[in-house]
């Protein structure tokens, strides 16, 4: 690790001021994806903001048709929350499955969302749901915040505050673990809320987490896995690694699809 | 028995410090003004050395020295070696090319050290290195065995004519190719056994002290064999004469065959530490232990089993190319060779067995002994041949076992193997029975009718441990001996230390060796301690591999204990008035037959240092003997372990349902330890079936180079085992012991694949068995179909 600045801010504002003032510095959430990469010397950042002890950018409520999950939520906290296990128990399941019990007890929803690993759970939940990711500037649809492996809509010192999902009526995960990293080879998050119909998929794409239109325009008839059947995704497009081969990826996101339906719908 | 005696299942003595955190690992010995090394790494697989150089990283803060290759060459410091001759089959010694600690002229591997940083810390000397300017000539690698001996393939030592160390052989090729000609049936498999990385879990480290007062060196370092370190160390590397080198190895976290080795880093530290006169630690991250631990297997074999129509096996023949990487670690040549095709019998009667090797260099990490160290790979080829064989002669597979199991011993095999003992048909059976084979149609249609495919996979493995007696090595090449050194300190309050050869990294020999002295001198095991892992301490020893602890450094604590008895039997005869020959020992008590006189050990030992009831002339004062034991044989335990699994159709992922091991592994001293080994070998042969594999890329980068591309088994990817034992006692030692340390993980990768290539219905899968591979190999059945 390089040497670095550490500055503890108290308040969103006082982080935002900090990232200003210091032009390649780096908040720092959980530390599980920003730390290693620093240990590695792959990363440098010269000062790291260190959100833990801002305030109001924690916890889960639920606000009207809306569950609102502050960006410094620790997995683990989203994953066993009463309220969200009541309302949308497909959405909790998404953190639950993350990593082990050290990791989710460190690991944010926002530091999850801003790092966007094309191999992460989060942003399949926060597509699949329609989510809005709310920042200390703006706030953005998940279909525009989502650009590719590890990119994002953010821009420079910008900070999200929390993450809303619209309490959707239908919805499930289904992940089939990477064997070394436990990481999604493949993740598949379906929901229905009214009309709106969402697949997203996360692991597979060659681009990062991805809708899939077919499955979606397929599933408007009935919600059930039934109806993809016999539908696939093109290899093309897939993620190509030793762990995986690009058929098998897309193979899986047809199976795990027709499972969180069934899920969804039991 | 007693509750602490031989066959009682104690609770692990040193578990204490290790769970409470107060393991004393060579990371936590810290010396005054200690420095640490950093090493800069060749980044390229294959690549000329211009030029390095050093001077910006010297002018860093916190930087003591930057020391390279040519100066390693200027001190005269020795190349490491390869400890083991092998003779091609042309009779023309093995070819070893150079292996200096620091690469000079050129690299040949990823992680190839080049200079290293001596530093007031790790992060100022990774500052340092990262300022060291190495200007490479990069050039084309190879790293796939099968291709290294091509012509056109790039040449990674220039002494080392087509990559090639030797093309060894065993066996009678005219007989087997006549055999293979009278064959009703022959089948024929090829097979990669996969290249795997050992990940023990505390990584390597040295620490070197040198004091210029004594001229003495001291390394604390992750070994195995601290004697067998500095033997080497000091005779071929020539760092300093053997008495003034000490070596210790205290706690060490697993070993599994990689710390055996001698390696650069401690070569490099001890040198380093007498350049600048002041302590020099090194401790490997878990990124460098990637790249530089040695690996294993890394076997690619062409393999065939002639049997007649009865399924009687007439021969067996293979081809093996052996990836031994980029330089020849130090016991690297044996594993493929005495230590694989010398098993190629397996539990079978087979007339005759020819076996080709061709070892290789390749631009990849060394490659040494793994647990099991060429057994699993023997074991996986014969394994695989004969339960591809029963499915092709629509033969059951058990009974096809049954058919040629050998029943009679001792039993010479045509590849050196004498076999002295054994019961192969009593641990398939048990295995069968608790398995429930027979009930096993039953759960395979239930399985099918949830959309799954249950298979079933044998393994009846027969392995060689407590590598010995050392005329035998001697004979195949070894370059030392393979005895074990015991010695047994009575003190004269009657507390026994026992300083033994053997090393422990996690086998529990401070629980097993002391429950053996408990039992045999009859004193509770807390007055027992053993002391091992430091050369100035024990007299001698060759260290722990090939489950070789109990029956050859348990033997010599045997042998000690009986001068031990000889010795406190005159004290006691001294004490009692009594004639040498009357006294008896039995349950910790000395008694002179015929009488009620009796003397307690403690009392013998008190005696035998005061000394007052004999003269010195008439016996010496004291009470502490030594042995060294040399075996008569190796030792071969043997088993069935049947592996059942089910197959999820639409994702390929196999899960494990059932695992019965059933082990012959002669007399136990600690059930519990010895299902403990049982568990952790299985685990990690279900590693290397299902998820472990070390690749490669083209220019030779490792790709799985950490915890996020190498996939370790997990606990959950475990049922409960059911492990049994059946038991022959070995004849080459006097406790009849045979060895369980590796037993599991030699045995395991064949039942995995067998159970999973009975699931699907073809042959064509390789370890590592993913879900991807299954489901590939699913989807090429159907293919045919679906066109
Ligand atoms: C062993 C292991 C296993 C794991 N397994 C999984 C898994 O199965 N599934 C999975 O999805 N993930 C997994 N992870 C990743 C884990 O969930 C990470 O913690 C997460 O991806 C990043 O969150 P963090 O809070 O640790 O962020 P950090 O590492 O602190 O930060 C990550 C990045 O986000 C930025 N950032 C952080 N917070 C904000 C914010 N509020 N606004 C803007 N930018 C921000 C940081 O500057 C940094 O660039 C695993 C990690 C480890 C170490």
């Amino acid at each position: 690790m390089y040497n670095f600045t550490f500055h503890r801010p108290t308040t969103v504002r006082q982080a935002a001021g900090l990232l200003a003032r210091n032009p390649d510095g780096k908040l720092l959430a959980g530390g599980h994806s920003l730390l290693p990469v620093m240990k590695q010397r792959l990363a440098q950042p010269s000062a790291i903001v260190d959100l833990s002890l801002v305030e109001g950018i924690t916890g889960v409520e639920l606000k009207g048709r809306s569950v609102s999950i502050g960006a410094m939520t620790r997995h683990a906290d989203v994953a066993n929350s009463p309220v969200l296990k009541e309302v949308m128990p497909g959405l909790a399941a998404v953190p639950g499955s993350i990593g082990d019990p050290q990791v989710r007890n460190r690991g944010t929803i926002g530091g999850s969302i801003a790092n966007n690993d094309p191999n992460a759970d989060y942003p399949a939940a926060c597509l699949g749901l329609g989510a809005t990711i709310i920042t200390n500037k703006r706030r953005i649809a998940a279909d525009d915040f989502f650009q590719g492996m590890f990119t994002t809509a953010l821009e420079e010192g910008e900070i999200i505050v929390r993450i809303s999902f619209p309490v959707a009526k239908k919805a499930a995960y289904e992940k089939f673990k990477h064997p070394a990293s436990g990481f999604a080879l493949v993740g598949v998050f379906v929901s229905k809320r009214g009309p709106d119909i969402r697949v997203a998929v996360t692991g597979a794409g060659a681009n990062g987490v991805f809708r899939v239109p077919t499955f979606e325009e397929a599933l408007k008839k009935r919600f059930a896995a039934k109806s993809i059947e016999g539908l696939t995704i093109p290899a093309s497009g897939m993620n190509a690694d030793i762990h995986a081969s690009p058929e098998y990826r897309a193979h899986l996101v047809g199976v795990l699809a027709k499972r969180a339906l069934n899920k969804a719908n039991a | 028995m007693s509750a602490t005696g031989i066959g009682a299942p104690v609770r692990r003595k040193e578990d204490f410090r290790f769970i409470t955190g107060q393991g004393q690992y060579t990371d936590d010995v810290t010396r005054p003004g200690e420095t640490r090394a950093v090493f800069v790494r060749s980044p390229h697989a294959h690549a000329k050395i211009k030029s390095i150089d050093v001077a910006a990283a010297k002018a860093m803060p916190g930087v003591i020295d930057v020391l390279t290759g040519a100066q390693l060459a200027t001190d005269k410091i020795g190349n490491l070696i390869c400890g083991w001759m092998i003779h091609s089959k042309d009779g023309t010694p093995m070819k070893m090319s150079a292996h200096p600690a620091l690469a000079a002229t050129k690299v040949n591997c990823v992680g190839d050290a080049v200079a290293v940083v001596i530093a007031e810390s790790v992060a100022l000397g990774k500052d340092a290195a990262e300022a060291v300017v190495v200007d490479y000539e990069v050039l084309p690698a190879v790293v796939d065995p099968a291709k290294a001996q091509a012509s056109g393939a790039p040449q990674i030592h220039a002494d080392i004519a087509d990559n090639t160390i030797y093309q060894w052989h065993l066996g009678e090729k005219k007989d087997v190719d006549a055999a293979f000609a009278a064959a009703k049936h022959v089948t024929k498999l090829d097979i990669i056994n996969n290249r795997l990385v050992p990940n023990a879990m505390e990584p390597r480290a040295a620490l070197a002290d040198y004091d210029a007062g004594t001229d003495n060196l001291t390394l604390w370092n992750t070994s195995q064999n601290p004697h067998v370190a500095r033997l080497v160390i000091s005779a071929f590397v020539g760092m300093a004469p053997e008495h003034k080198l000490r070596v210790i190895a205290p706690d060490v976290g697993g070993g599994f065959g990689s710390k055996i080795f001698i390696y650069p880093e401690e070569v490099v530290c001890l040198w380093a530490s007498r350049k600048v006169k002041r302590p020099v630690k090194w401790t490997s991250d878990r990124s460098e232990a990637f790249l530089t631990d040695a690996h294993g297997r890394d076997h690619v074999t062409h393999a065939e089993l002639a049997l007649d129509a009865n399924g009687k096996i007439l021969a067996l023949r293979a081809k093996t190319i052996a990836n031994l990487g980029a330089y020849m670690s130090t016991f690297s040549s044996s594993v493929p060779t005495y230590l694989y095709a010398t098993l190629l019998s397996g539990q079978y009667n087979i007339p005759s067995i020819y076996c080709e090797v061709d070892a290789v260099y390749t631009n990849t990490a060394p490659v040494d002994a793994y647990r099991g160290a060429g057994r699993p790979e023997a074991t996986f080829v014969v394994e695989r041949l004969v339960e591809v064989a029963a499915r092709e002669m629509q033969i059951d597979p058990a009974d096809l076992r049954r058919r040629n199991f050998i029943t009679a011993f001792p039993h010479q095999t045509p590849v050196i193997m004498a076999y002295d003992g054994g019961d192969y048909n009593a641990s398939l059976k048990k295995a069968m029975d608790m398995a429930d084979v027979k009930g096993f149609p039953k759960r395979k249609r239930d399985a099918a009718r949830n959309g799954k495919l249950r298979g079933l996979g044998y393994s009846t493995y027969i392995e060689a441990c407590g590598i010995a007696p050392s005329q035998a090595v001697g004979s195949l090449g070894a370059g030392v001996g393979l005895w074990e050194s015991a010695e047994v300190r009575v003190n004269p309050t009657g507390s026994v230390e026992v300083l033994t050869g053997s090393h422990a990294h996690g086998q529990g020999h401070e629980t097993t060796f002391a429950q053996l002295v408990s039992e045999r001198l009859g004193i509770p095991i807390e007055n027992v301690s053993i002391v091992h892992g430091d050369t100035d301490k024990v007299q001698f020893g060759m260290g722990t591999y090939g489950s070789r602890s109990g029956a050859v450094g348990m033997s010599a604590i045997v042998k000690a204990l009986d001068k031990i008895e000889i010795k406190a039997k005159k004290v006691a005869a001294f004490m009692m008035e009594a004639a040498e020959g009357d006294i008896e020992f039995k349950d910790g008590k000395f008694t002179v037959a015929g009488t009620d006189k009796s003397a307690a050990f403690g009392d013998v030992a008190l005696n035998a240092y005061i000394a007052h009831k004999f003269t010195g002339a008439e016996l010496e004062p004291g009470l502490k003997e030594t042995s060294f034991y040399d075996p008569t044989n190796f030792t071969f335990p043997a088993g069935c372990h049947i592996c059942e699994i089910e197959i999820d159709t639409e994702t390929g992922k196999t899960e494990i349902i059932n695992w019965t091991a059933v082990d012959d592994f002669g007399t136990i001293i600690n059930p519990m330890i010895v299902e403990g080994q049982v568990h952790g070998g299985i685990a990690q042969g279900v590693g290397q079936a299902l998820m472990e594999g070390a690749y490669y890329d083209a220019a030779g980068q490792l790709v799985t180079g950490s915890m996020m591309d190498y996939s370790m088994p997990r606990a959950h990817d475990f049922p409960s085992f059911h492990v049994g034992m059946t038991e022959t006692k070995s004849p080459s030692n006097p406790l009849g012991m045979k060895g369980c340390g590796e037993a599991g993980a030699i045995a395991s990768p064949a039942a995995v694949i067998n159970a999973i290539t009975d699931a699907i219905g073809t042959e064509a899968i390789a370890m590592p068995a993913t879900a991807n591979a299954v489901w590939t190999a699913l989807q090429k059945l159907q293919a045919p179909k679906a066109a």
